[in-house]
């Protein structure tokens, strides 16, 4: 017997445990499938340590909740799941353009619209792009394992002090929903956290007013802040990619996958080596930063095709292709709504490159931006009688 | 008996309420002693809510891709409907433990060759020998007998583990229901 | 160091302003509070909110607690006052300064926290966050500038716009038959169990003022002594998106806001002889068998 340091404990659960690990007193949100145990948990936890859960009225006014407790000074954090984080946009891009600190945490799926609950990887464009309007990106981390729900939402909440932003963990319903062994991150000393000097804790007649805002009506000041910003983003990028690569030293064959997907990803890359198809695994941890440094690398290392596989129609992909620009082809491979790729379908994409034959059609579609290639049925379904 | 396989690939299911969820903590706790690769992937949803509830189990020395089986080598059923959405995705070699008490005609299902059958009516035993709720550990014992899937006395320190403390009581009933399943 | 405030003499057109509402022989308060920076208001002429802005002030001068005040500025023409309070200030995201301010008193229990909304702010954008907060009892302050218009945006249609009343939006008159019916939120709130003070004021006279003060300072006090949620609604003009000279607006208040708006306490729970607003919904829940586990532990 072993391993005793490592308890069996459900990924939502865990991102909670480690939330309060890292020093989060304050949790506010909203109930959605599959997320809702990490709320349970902090609901029940949080109280018996001298922290405070607020079930807001909406995932509106949670993330309006954290926006005050943050400018307040705290450790906060809010956390749904697809349909809900859509609502929050507006928070996070205030907290972006306020310089306030936060944890948002996304356990997606399927989208979009209502969707459906079944994990799902269709936020990367709302998480890497645009979860909110304006000029801003925030750091978002993708955990592939129970332990890493621990591990990056501890990073998180340091990385949004460091770098005054909002830190996102994007995970989704598979990671959520699953129980593994977790070793579980220490408890954080409170008084070793940040100090925030800009926080609106009160002046006590001793200093200056604090002033938390976004607002600025005066486009020259607008853009200083916004330059200012952008600064700190470039250190992020230069020091904050992060990634696993497995079997990619002499790889030809690069997969590139995420969170969920890189689990069967890896499986894939495993069987394709038994093969004897020099495959790799590039796994983002980091999704904005981008592991640019990464695809470099493996470039170097005689990379020559990468295959992105997503639990959507190819948003990563564009990335990849970034990243690569130009020095080794791209293409995608990924299921949608909920279905999950089983290994057997990424070996086959991955036989498919090896064999220099094209990609899986859909594949294409994508990175070429052209007409899927499989014959389509043009009679409307009144048409063939159904 | 105890012929330490080094994979498990075992989905538990059957009605909500059965403790097919609470089978498979205990299995997934038994690879956690072991130190081994573990993961324990619940359905989720609508089906939660009174109809059918099943659970993945991962053991292994590998570390687990995709935590959903889709091959399992071993399935545990507590109903009708279970055996017929698992029974036939066992592979060839793989255990079948049924219930019978609420899959009566579960030798009308196809399985794969090689597939061992375990039927017995556990929910019935269980009453009859005064362990009301507990034929989901019946089951899980009987699944121990057949594949070895840990030491004996992982498979015991995993039911003190699971038994939270506030249910001490429960911790004795456990134990005779896993003997029972084992000896069945 | 918070700069140090020197007295300020009131130009003359606002002397001869403020002076004709005051009683002859009677000084000028001129002396601008601790509690506002020597930013000066963007505020349209005649407009309202730098006398309620001022009032506010006063009171924290009064109460002692610039130190320990947070305010959260809205959306809408109060956006900047985070500029004029000299207390630490969030600009909130428009209609969530309930929400912010809750996140805010929920780490620092101890601050004093007031959130300055206006009509389209608190009861259209933010009617979730306003009623939810309120419910809620969350022991804040909120200062409700009620003129019936959205005035940043240039005069368009409130929640709170009168019966055919002519915005830039509903150009033929509110049709209430299509648009439905103003909110009354002193109203609204006043049936709501978290509520521990309502009061509706205005700022037309000298002794309207007085009481809006009077209010203001109440609602702070209740946060201080934990009564719990106080809301004053200042029922408020906007001469240039009404389309009026100052006195015509407060005319145009007294014939029309004010009798769709009546004036008064519309829940006041100290009042009533509770010590807090959950000792008055214990008691107004008091045949439900369920509200009342663990009263008088």
């Amino acid at each position: 017997m072993a391993e005793n340091a490592r308890v069996l404990m459900k990924g939502n659960e865990v991102l909670a445990e480690a939330a309060m690990r890292a020093g989060c007193r304050f949790f506010f949100g909203y109930p959605i499938t599959p997320q809702t145990e990490l709320a349970a948990y902090m609901a029940k936890k949080l109280p018996l340590i001298g922290g405070t859960f607020l079930q807001a009225e909406s995932e509106i006014a949670a993330i309006n909740m954290v926006y005050g407790a943050a400018a307040a000074g705290a450790r906060v954090m809010t956390s749904s799941s697809s349909p809900g984080v859509s609502l929050k946009g507006e928070g996070v891009s205030y907290m972006a353009g306020a310089d306030v600190p936060g944890v948002i945490v996304n356990v997606e799926r399927g989208g979009p619209g209502l969707g459906g609950i079944q994990p799902s990887q269709s936020d990367y464009f709302q998480a890497t792009r645009a979860l909110g309007h304006g000029d801003f990106y925030m750091p978002v981390l993708a955990p592939s394992t129970v332990q890493e729900m621990a591990d990056l939402i501890y990073l998180a909440f340091d990385l949004a002090d460091q770098y005054r932003t909002p830190a996102m963990i994007l995970a989704d319903g598979m990671i959520g929903q699953m129980m593994e062994p977790v070793e579980l991150p220490p408890e954080r000393d409170a008084s070793a956290l940040p100090e925030k000097p800009w926080a609106t804790t009160g002046t006590k007649m001793q200093r200056e007013h604090n002033v938390v805002n976004s607002l600025y009506l005066s486009p020259e000041k607008l853009e200083d802040t916004n330059r200012e910003r952008f600064a700190r983003y470039a250190e992020i990028r230069e020091t904050q990619q992060r990634q696993e690569l497995m079997m990619c030293d002499d790889a030809e064959i690069v997969v590139v996958a995420f969170g969920a997907a890189s689990r069967i990803a890896r499986t894939a890359v495993r069987d394709a080596r038994a093969k004897g198809i020099k495959a790799g695994l590039l796994r983002p941890i980091t999704l904005w930063p981008y592991p640019t440094k990464a695809i470099d690398q493996v470039i170097e290392n005689g990379a020559k095709q990468f295959l992105s596989v997503e639990l959507n129609m190819g948003q990563m992909v564009e990335d990849v292709r970034l990243a690569a620009n130009g020095r080794a082809d791209v293409s995608f491979y990924g299921r949608t709504g909920g279905v999950l790729p089983t290994p057997e379908e990424v070996l086959e994409q991955i036989e498919k490159l090896a064999a220099g034959e094209a990609p899986n059609a859909s594949a294409r579609a994508t990175v070429m931006g052209s007409v899927l290639p499989q014959p389509i049925d043009r009679k409307s379904s009144y048409e063939r009688g159904e | 008996m105890a012929k330490t396989t080094t994979e498990l690939l075992c989905v538990l299911s059957g009605f909500g309420g059965q403790g097919v969820l609470f089978a498979g903590k205990v299995l997934a706790n038994c690879g956690l002693i072991d130190g081994r690769h573990v993961s324990w992937m619940p359905s989720y949803g609508p089906e939660m809510r009174g109809g059918t509830a099943n659970c993945s189990v991962s053991l292994s020395v590998e570390p687990i891709g995709s935590p959903f089986i889709t091959r399992p080598t071993a399935v545990i059923a507590m109903n009708q409907p279970s055996v017929e959405k698992f029974g036939p995705t066992i592979v060839p070699g793989g255990v079948c433990v049924i219930d019978t008490t609420l899959a009566m005609k579960a030798d009308e299902i196809e399985m794969a060759e090689g597939v061992t059958r375990c039927m017995f009516p556990a929910t019935k035993i269980a009453e009859d020998e005064g362990l009301k709720g507990l034929a989901n550990i019946i089951c899980l014992g009987k699944l121990w007998a057949e594949t070895g899937f840990c030491e004996h006395d992982v498979l015991t320190a995993a039911i003190e583990k699971c038994v939270p403390p506030k249910k001490k009581h429960l911790l004795e009933p456990n134990l005779r229901a896993i003997e029972l399943g084992i000896n069945l | 160091m918070a700069a140090p405030k020197t007295p300020i003499t009131l130009p003359d057109y606002q002397q001869e302003r403020i002076g004709s509402q005051i009683a002859e022989g009677e000084k000028i308060k001129s002396a601008r509070p601790h509690a506002l920076t020597d930013a000066i208001f963007n505020y349209c002429p005649g407009c309202t909110h730098g006398i309620v802005n001022r009032l506010v002030a006063e009171c924290i001068d009064e109460l002692g607690i610039e130190g320990k005040t947070v305010g959260i500025a809205p959306v809408g023409c109060s956006v900047m006052c985070y500029d004029f309070f000299n207390c630490d200030m969030i600009e909130a995201a428009h209609g969530r300064a309930p929400a912010v301010a809750t996140g805010v008193k929920r780490v620092h229990p101890d601050n004093v926290v007031f959130a300055y909304q206006g009509d389209g702010d608190l009861a259209s954008i933010g009617t979730a966050e306003t009623v939810h907060a309120a419910t809620r009892g969350e022991k804040i302050t909120v200062i409700f500038i009620n003129n019936a218009i959205y005035g940043m945006t240039g005069g368009q249609m409130a929640p709170t716009s009168l019966p055919n009343q002519v915005t830039q939006t509903s150009p033929y008159g509110r049709d209430v038959s299509k648009v439905g019916y103003p909110v009354r939120i002193a109203e609204l709130l006043s049936t709501l169990d978290g509520v521990a003070y309502v009061e509706r004021v205005t700022c037309d006279s000298r002794a309207h003022i007085l009481q809006a003060k009077k209010a203001i300072k109440k609602a702070f006090q209740n946060q201080i002594d934990g009564v719990g949620y106080s809301l004053v609604e200042v029922v408020a003009t906007c001469p240039t998106n009404w389309g009026m000279t100052p006195q015509d607006a407060f005319q145009w208040l007294r014939d029309n806001m004010l009798p769709y708006y009546p004036l008064g306490v519309y829940k006041d729970v100290t009042a009533d002889g509770f010590a807090n607003a959950a000792e008055a919904a214990l008691e107004r829940a008091k045949d439900c068998p369920i509200a009342q586990q663990g009263r008088g532990e």
